[in-house]
């Protein structure tokens, strides 16, 4: 075939097709997923040999999600991950945002020793400190319902409060602060506004952006969350999702049922992704900016 | 600004605090312990008292050593071969078990290569973790320069105006907003010996010349099909970075190039990846860090087999200072990795620096 480059329309074509083959190299396995989880096992094993795989053709049905809901507790694991990260994500934005603020709008002794120290965290991957910080976990104190006890181990907040404040989140909101007209923050203190008020009523209301930014960013690494809960969580009535996923393997492996928990778990992130696309893609570009 | 209006050392210090305690913490404190940790012999749960043991830690996991090893002769001088022609050497541990070698003891093969009659055998405290390390090394230095191309060309295409180019950016971007366990475990099933979707295509595209190949069950080819799997994943960030990178040249540089009449490619060398450089370096530190931490494809796909064929530094960390409740030895792994990470990123920023 010959291509005349003058063709506006082939070229066109040409183009749409390079795209759309892309597009089939990243979406074909999240396809294979969502119809696998529909057959049967012998059929799901039998239909990789052919473009069965990507059709929900055969013997379709729900009871790979009844025998998932039956082999392991996919409510309790899909509430536990829903706690911990609404909860994360929660007082991310309310800590982060605070201290960010106190680091872009007022002025105090050991500010800018304190502001480097957080930046200088960001070269610090989180698989470096997990084996020093899981001897730490274990033996921190906890004053709670039964009084004080020691060890962190199987709990919430371990999943919690490790995850609350990090560099990256509060140098975003840094960033976005320093955006923000410096004269309308005057404005308010000459009015005699507290600096909690100007905080509540004149930066938050301002925040959208940066506020959507740092709740996608915290809700994709806290709901992924899969080394930190392998190894502070041994036990299921605390287990997230993914590490909720090992039940699937004990025993023999039913595969129709391990598609359909990886499509339960999977496919309300990609609706709400797919609703919100533009934060998303907006939240993951606004990293760049610290070049 | 140094107004009392903005002065306000009690407000500051109460709104940076819970944030800043939280930081020192659970970043910076396990940080400083893992320095100290690696230099003791502490475990999770211990009956005995931890014990300061100096370097001992890293001259277990980086002891390494070449050995020469000449033929066995018989009486006459004469190099002894077995039935196959072979020539017989003496058996390493009478190296690595002989008092009369105290600095190899312990020490085990990693690999060898016959050089003339004699076989010259490199030998490491942990060859575990010797493997682990060049593995993690090998992942980087193929996966960062790829995905970043990858990344950049993905970008340039999305970048097109083109009606409709927001769905295919959607789309490119959708692995990253699926957990990397998730992916693993999909990826199971497409690099699968028997009935691999891989294999699958493969015969079908080759018109069943294709042989199957169990992609994640052989050494050769093993961390190759996890290297591609993770770009597979991440490629959509970096466009994402790369694109953000694009929008900010000015589009009167391209009305500039396109008067001067410039092609494509000097369009591209000239104007957008000088506007890149900043971009570039943030892309490959990313990449760079993400790919140092490789842990959860090992996890879920291999556990580090084959052979060690895929036994990576995190994974080598979590293995001891969690499986084996080796605290001190999964720290010493850590602090080695920052190590490493920290070097790589101070020279990627000093050879991208502007001049």
């Amino acid at each position: 075939m010959v291509i005349n480059p003058d063709n506006y329309g082939l070229r066109l074509f040409v183009r749409y097709l390079v795209l759309c083959l892309i597009a089939l190299i990243f979406i074909f396995p999240l396809v294979f997923m969502i119809n696998s989880s529909f057959k049967p096992d012998s059929q799901l094993l039998a239909d990789t040999s052919s473009l069965r795989a990507f059709l929900p053709v055969g013997d379709i049905s729900l009871d790979n999600y009844f025998g998932a809901f039956q082999r392991a507790p996919v409510g309790l694991f899909v509430f536990n991950s829903v706690l911990v990260t609404g909860m994360t994500v929660v007082l991310s934005l309310l800590i982060c945002s605070l201290a960010a603020f106190s680091f872009t709008f007022l002025r105090w002794k050991g500010r800018d020793v304190m502001l480097s120290i957080v930046i200088a965290t960001l070269i610090i991957p989180f698989e470096i400190i997990a084996i020093p910080l899981l001897l730490l976990v274990s033996k921190l104190p906890w004053i709670g319902l039964n009084g004080l006890e020691l060890g962190w181990l199987n709990t919430y907040r371990v999943q919690i409060i490790p995850w609350i404040a990090d560099g990256l989140t509060i140098f975003l909101f840094v960033q976005y602060f320093k955006g923000l007209p410096g004269e309308l923050i005057e404005a308010s203190r000459v009015e005699g506004a507290s600096w909690w008020q100007v905080y509540y009523r004149v930066v938050m209301p301002l925040s959208g952006p940066v506020l959507a930014t740092a709740a996608i960013l915290k809700f994709l690494v806290m709901y992924n969350q899969y080394l930190w809960p392998l190894i502070v969580v041994q036990q299921e009535n605390h287990r997230p999702v993914m590490v909720g996923l090992g039940y699937f393997f004990q025993l023999n492996v039913a595969w129709g049922e391990v598609m359909a928990y990886l499509t339960l778990i999977t496919v309300p992130v990609l609706i709400f992704y797919l609703f919100l696309q533009r934060a998303f893609i907006a939240s993951i570009a606004s990293t760049g900016v610290k070049g | 600004m140094a107004s009392k209006l903005t002065l306000s050392n009690r407000t500051g210090w109460t709104f940076a605090l819970p944030g800043f305690a939280l930081i020192v913490i659970f970043v910076v404190l396990p940080f400083f312990f893992a320095i100290g940790l690696s230099l003791t012999n502490q475990r999770l749960l211990s009956p005995n008292p931890t014990q300061f043991v100096g370097v001992e830690n890293y001259r277990q996991l980086l002891g390494l050593a070449v050995v020469t090893l000449e033929p066995e002769r018989d009486d006459a001088g004469e190099v002894v071969r077995n039935e196959a022609g072979e020539i017989q050497y003496p058996r390493l541990r009478k190296i690595t078990r002989s008092n009369d070698y105290p600095q190899y003891r312990g020490m085990r093969e990693w690999f060898r290569w016959q050089s003339g009659e004699n076989v010259t055998v490199v030998i490491a405290s942990d060859v575990v973790f010797m493997k682990a390390l060049v593995n993690t090394f090998l992942f980087v230095l193929v996966v960062a320069p790829v995905q970043a191309g990858l990344a950049l060309v993905l970008s340039l295409l999305i970048n097109q105006k083109l009606r409709g180019i927001n769905v295919f950016r959607t789309i490119y971007f959708m692995p990253v907003v699926v957990s990397i366990v998730v992916v693993s475990l999909l990826w199971r099933f497409i690099y699968d010996g028997q009935n691999g979707l891989l294999n699958s295509i493969l015969h079908g595209l080759t018109f069943g010349l294709f042989q199957p190949v169990d992609w994640l069950g052989n050494p050769s080819t093993a961390l190759p099909a996890i290297m591609a799997m993770s770009i597979w994943q991440a490629v959509g960030f970096h466009m994402v970075i790369w694109l953000a990178g694009l929008q900010t040249i000015s589009p009167t540089l391209y009305e500039a190039a396109a008067i001067e009449g410039a092609s494509k490619w000097q369009t591209f060398r000239y104007v957008t990846w000088p506007g890149l450089r900043n971009t570039a370096v943030l892309v490959l530190i990313v990449i760079t860090m993400q790919g140092f931490a490789l842990f959860a494809q090992i996890d879920v796909m291999t556990n580090g087999g084959p052979r060690d064929s895929t036994q990576t530094l995190v994974f080598q960390a979590v293995e001891r200072g969690y499986g084996k409740q080796d605290i001190s030895g999964g720290s010493t792994i850590s602090v080695i990795l920052f190590v490493i990470v920290l070097t790589i990123s101070l020279i990627q920023r000093w050879l991208t620096r502007e001049r």
